[in-house]
């Protein structure tokens, strides 16, 4: 099963003993701060488990595949995600 | 931002003490790796989503001096940006 929202609230309910709406707050209060972050173009270090990055991607062209127009696809900003050296050896430690 | 600047924002924001913001920093992370050593899926709806893939073996070569190596098979999350934050940090 995949790990949720749902979840982890529950882990902070019991942790830190609090009630179920205030947990589920502080929980999307903590998702915000990092959406925030994230958005203004700051990247999120977390050692230990990762680096949340925002890239510039350049306007390129690009091709409709399914109507074979040309295009040009304008400049965005995406966010990507790099894994730490000490989480990829946790996740890999069995196979090793 | 880093871990102790995101306890400092949550501290103050959401009403916790040092510590207990401490604690929720670290239960979210700790969550994320306990799921991605299990091979879990996760999905933070609005944030990003997660699956580990695995990547076979194969034979790669050391930039620096050419050399041809052997890279073992390994496993990587595989993040996925959700559909809010998407576009939120997009112009």
């Amino acid at each position: 099963m995949a790990l949720t929202k749902t979840i982890i609230a529950e882990k902070i309910q019991n942790e830190l003993d609090l009630s179920r709406n205030v947990a589920y707050e502080v929980m999307e209060e903590f998702l915000e701060i990092i959406k925030e972050t994230i958005s203004s173009g700051e990247d999120i270090m977390i050692s230990g488990f990762g680096k949340f990055c925002v890239n510039e991607k350049k306007a390129r062209k690009g091709r409709n595949p399914a109507t074979d127009e040309e295009m040009t696809l304008p400049a965005r900003r995406v966010v990507t995600f790099k894994c730490s050296g000490k989480l990829r050896d946790l996740i890999n430690s069995d196979t090793q | 931002m880093n871990k102790l600047e995101l306890i400092s924002t949550l501290k103050d924001r959401a009403n916790l003490t040092k510590s207990e913001a401490a604690d929720v920093v670290r239960i979210f992370f700790d969550s994320l790796s306990e799921a991605f050593v299990k091979g879990e899926r996760v999905e933070i709806r609005g944030l990003c989503s997660f699956h580990i893939k695995e990547y076979k073996s194969y034979v790669g070569r050391n930039p620096k001096t050419g050399q041809k190596v052997e890279i073992p098979p390994k496993r990587l999350p595989f993040f996925k940006c959700g559909k809010e934050l998407k576009e939120r940090v997009d112009y």
